[in-house]
């Protein structure tokens, strides 16, 4: 249902520039997608720049029980950014003024709008790091990251983005301006609402300043490569590293699928018959991870790699991630359309999982590629399809469906570091009994109880499945 | 015509089913970073091209956010899913074309189609026209033009690009189907050189200096006869047809000698000619002549970066260098300019924070759109003077007009002078367009 006029007036009042008040029809259903499937068009988009602005179109939006999906550049994968039951948009991209460093403190202090990759650019200029790394850190924003709780492959060592949050600012659901956390990296003060919003997919409220920690940079890299004739062994190798005492920063994953779409676009030698590759990366004191580097590559050589080799330049090693970071352009090329599950397993159920995969591949008859961030467990089974042949997508939503309960049978979650957003909520009954869900509900309804912050998204209605046509 | 229109439209929207809108492409994006809305975003226009094929909007509607696109394809450069960027936006724009030509008025639609087919294309036009500029720079009519009382007549945006404007061709000054023999003493290669219509008209000393270079390297250079405009501008307009036709003339006329290169010295041209053979899909015969055609086709720089030039004189300048969107993102040419410009004794080289990012110019993007033009050029003009460089080069007329507009909007003529590399390397050979004439 459009907004009725005089809403609109009341909303270039309070932004006050009518040029960030968006409702011609183009300029809508550009904010009608993000990076995951669905298209779902918004009634109004609004660019906010100052916490007051968002409180009082919040205050507004509440009054009138107008839907706010919070927006920042849209390159989530479960479609937290989706205006799935129209209303406004908030977008906080060009809110991005602040972006302090406190080098003695060693936090960050943000706007909602600043890029990932920026805040670590900008610690990086005083010795220190803000490690997640989601492969879209150059464009995402950091309150995108934050709502969504972004992964990236350093993940494996550092932790998530959770692990990084020490304080909020958040615009409630009913437009109070609140404050969590603080500036300490010790805080038991009250409940923890910091951890309660990071990952809660903006359904409880507007992110509009974040305080992060950031710990010191790692002074050098070392890596690696092994190459395995059997996908099984290669989830074992991984396996005996992380029990071996040594923690590396990355360990990443490549199916044969992949090493052959990747020498079929761009020839970087990877041996085709191999049906695996782990690339390894340690990072730390120099001669440390020298040592460590040399541990690694016989435990390799012991768990059965045909090869190992370790990148002695930085321009081997720049050549050795350049194989990995072509894998995704590379299957893209393929087949247009990539549903890129993020399903994640204990660690120790990694050769298992693989196991798994490699049957739903089979069973199913589809197109099914894996590579990504393997040493957290969280494998990123990529499905290539056509979204354009309805029976192919059929087919792919059954095998979805069939991912997750492997998943879950071994002990893990549905979503590692994308979110449930649209295309997982159908999904949540299986991971949680009725309680847990309803607590979940509860906290929900006690924050927004007109329930028009990111509304339809994370909780399933009876009846939702997952549907890819 | 209504069957066209949609027959563009249609090719377009295929390929945009490529598109996984990671995104990626944003920071990317000149529009984006000046307009601010996804809207002015590769990833927008995409999706808009598909909504505009699936009827959501109209093809008008549809024409705004294209128009206002640079066309620099700095997105394609970064996009993971290899978008053909490029080639969408001209079958698109050739819908729009289409569309237009049934909706606009007579007159507007016989002027555009005069400029397109008649003017860029035609030597004697862009002769004229470079004999016009030079005798108003050089009668003093431009000095008068430029004396207080007068200069407020003159439109802020045409006083901007007349003080943008430096030598231009003198009349009758002919140099098709000229033949420069090499002054090596090892005589290298035999190539052809393609003027350009912009180039020549505008920039004709930068093509004189460019053909001595050439020679000192030793080079055989030839200025083929009948050579005509790349069609770069009107494929970029949405008239392929037109397009297509420069480019068999021009390819037609370039076969008549065995060439090794094909040397140009504007990056836009360059890519263009490079790119000849995505007109003649399904066209066996004029594809294959194409890619024998694109295959020779090189910028000066490389050719002189092979060659090695011998530099002679010091410079002592802190230089900064503004690549051509076409030459990196379409050429893939990035690496032979810097090595030149580094190569010179005494100058100092700071590269841009953000080199990729277009200047603006956009072929005559910066005339139709120039409040967007500026607004992209203040951005880059900000990042030159981080640099603190005393001189910009750049590769390619657009950008070389566009970077003296930066320098005259901001009142910098004292402090940077824009230039062309050859101009930079003919300094430091102490190589003029007289000699050897």
């Amino acid at each position: 249902m459009p907004l009725q006029p005089d809403i609109v007036d009341q909303i270039v009042r309070i932004i006050g520039e009518e040029r960030r008040v968006l409702i011609k029809k183009t300029d809508l259903l550009s904010y009608g997608y993000d990076a995951s499937f669905g298209f779902f068009v918004p009634d109004l988009v609004c660019q906010v720049k100052c916490v007051e602005e968002v409180s009082e179109i919040i205050k507004l939006a509440n009054r009138e029980k107008i839907p706010i999906t919070p927006r920042g550049n849209a390159s989530g994968l479960s479609g937290g950014a989706l205006p799935i039951e129209g209303g406004i948009v908030i977008d906080v991209s060009l809110w991005n003024d602040v972006l302090e460093i406190h080098r003695d403190d060693m936090i960050a202090v943000v706007s909602p709008g600043v890029i990932t990759a920026d805040i670590d650019r900008a610690a990086q200029k005083v010795g220190l790091m803000y490690p997640p790394d989601p492969s879209s850190s150059n464009v995402s924003t950091i309150a995108g990251n934050i709502a969504e709780n972004s992964g990236g492959p350093r993940g494996l060592k550092y932790g998530v983005t959770k692990d990084y949050v020490l304080g909020l600012q958040v615009v409630t659901p009913e437009g109070h301006i609140i404050r969590t956390g603080g500036r300490t990296i010790k805080n038991v003060t009250g409940y923890d609402l910091t951890k309660l919003i990071v990952g809660s997919e903006g359904t409880l409220g507007i992110i509009t300043e974040a305080i992060l920690r950031l710990i010191p940079r790692p002074q050098a890299t070392i890596s690696l490569m092994a190459v395995f004739d059997d996908i099984v062994q290669a989830g074992y190798a991984i396996t005996n590293v992380l029990t071996s005492g040594i923690l590396p920063s990355k360990i990443e994953f490549m199916d044969q699928a992949s090493i052959w779409a990747v020498e079929s676009y761009r020839p970087m030698g990877l041996p085709i018959n191999a049906e695996a590759v782990l690339f390894i990366e340690l990072d730390g004191h120099p001669l440390a991870i020298r040592d460590e580097a040399d541990y690694v590559y016989k435990l390799m050589q012991k768990t059965g790699a045909l090869r190992v080799q370790k990148a002695e330049t930085s321009d081997q090693e720049e050549k050795m991630w350049k194989a990995r970071k072509l894998v995704s352009p590379a299957v893209a090329r393929h087949k247009p359309t990539k549903i890129s599950e993020d399903a994640t397993v204990p660690r120790s159920q990694i050769p298992s999982f693989l196991k798994r995969l490699r049957e739903i591949k089979d069973k199913f008859d589809i197109e099914l590629v894996v590579f990504g961030h393997a040493g957290d467990g969280n494998l990123h089974p990529n499905i290539l399809c056509d979204q354009r042949n309805k029976e192919e997508m059929k087919k792919v939503e059954k095998a979805v469906a069939a991912i997750f309960e492997a998943a879950l049978d071994l002990g893990g979650t549905l979503s590692g570091e994308h979110g449930i957003g649209l295309m997982k909520k159908s999904f949540m009954p299986m991971e949680f009994d009725q309680f847990s869900l309803e607590m979940m509900k509860r906290i929900k309804q006690a924050w927004d109880p007109n329930n028009i912050m990111n509304p339809g998204k994370i909780f399933p209605k009876p009846g939702d499945r997952l549907v890819l046509r | 015509m209504e069957a066209q229109e949609n027959v563009y439209l249609k090719k377009a929207a295929d390929l945009t089913y490529d598109c996984v809108r990671c995104g990626y492409c944003l920071p990317s994006c000149p529009t984006y970073l000046t307009m601010k809305t996804e809207t002015q975003t590769p990833r927008g226009r995409i999706n808009l091209v598909r909504m505009a094929a699936e009827g959501h909007i109209t093809v008008n509607e549809l024409s705004v956010p294209i128009d206002l696109c640079l066309g620099c394809r700095a997105c394609e450069h970064v996009c993971p899913s290899n978008i053909q960027y490029g080639k969408m936006l001209e079958l698109v724009k050739g819908s729009i074309r289409y569309h237009k030509k049934q909706t606009s008025s007579p007159l507007r639609r016989f002027c555009e189609g005069f400029v397109f087919k008649h003017v860029f294309p035609s030597k004697s036009i862009m002769n004229k026209l470079g004999s016009f500029l030079w005798v108003y720079q050089k009668s003093g009519v431009k000095k008068v033009v430029h004396m207080k009382p007068l200069r407020y007549l003159l439109p802020k945006k045409l006083e901007l690009f007349d003080k943008g404007l430096t030598e231009a061709k003198p009349p009758f000054r002919k140099n098709d189907g000229r033949r420069y023999p090499s002054i090596s003493e090892r005589p290298a290669l035999k190539v052809a050189f393609f003027t350009g219509c912009v180039m020549e008209a505008v920039f004709y000393r930068i093509n004189l200096l460019s053909i001595r270079l050439l020679q000192k390297v030793g080079c055989e250079v030839v200025v083929v006869n009948d050579q005509t405009c790349c069609g770069a501008l009107q494929l970029h307009a949405g008239e392929e047809e037109l397009a297509k036709e420069m480019a068999k003339r021009n390819i037609e006329v370039f076969e008549k000698e065995e060439f090794d290169y094909i040397v140009n010295s504007a990056g836009g041209c360059g890519a263009m000619l490079k790119e000849y053979d995505g007109l003649f899909e399904g066209d066996p015969e004029w594809l294959e002549r194409a890619r024998h055609f694109k295959q020779k086709v090189a910028d000066i720089s490389v050719i002189l970066n092979k060659l090695g030039l011998k530099l002679e004189r010091v410079l002592s300048y802190r230089v900064t260098y503004q690549p051509s969107c076409h030459m990196t993102n379409v050429q893939k040419v990035t690496k032979e300019p810097e090595a030149l410009i580094q190569s010179i004794e005494g100058i100092e080289f700071i590269r841009l924070n953000k080199p990729n990012l277009c200047c603006g110019s956009g072929g005559i993007y910066n005339l139709i759109h120039f409040e967007e033009s500026m607004n992209i050029l203040n951005a880059k003009m900000s990042d030159i003077k981080d640099t603190k460089a005393n001189v910009i080069v750049t590769t390619n007329p657009g950008c070389l007009l566009q970077m003296k507009v930066g320098i005259a909007k901001e009142n910098l003529h004292d402090h940077i002078k824009a230039v062309h590399l050859v101009e930079l390397l003919a300094e430091a050979c102490e190589v003029t367009e007289n000699r050897w004439i």
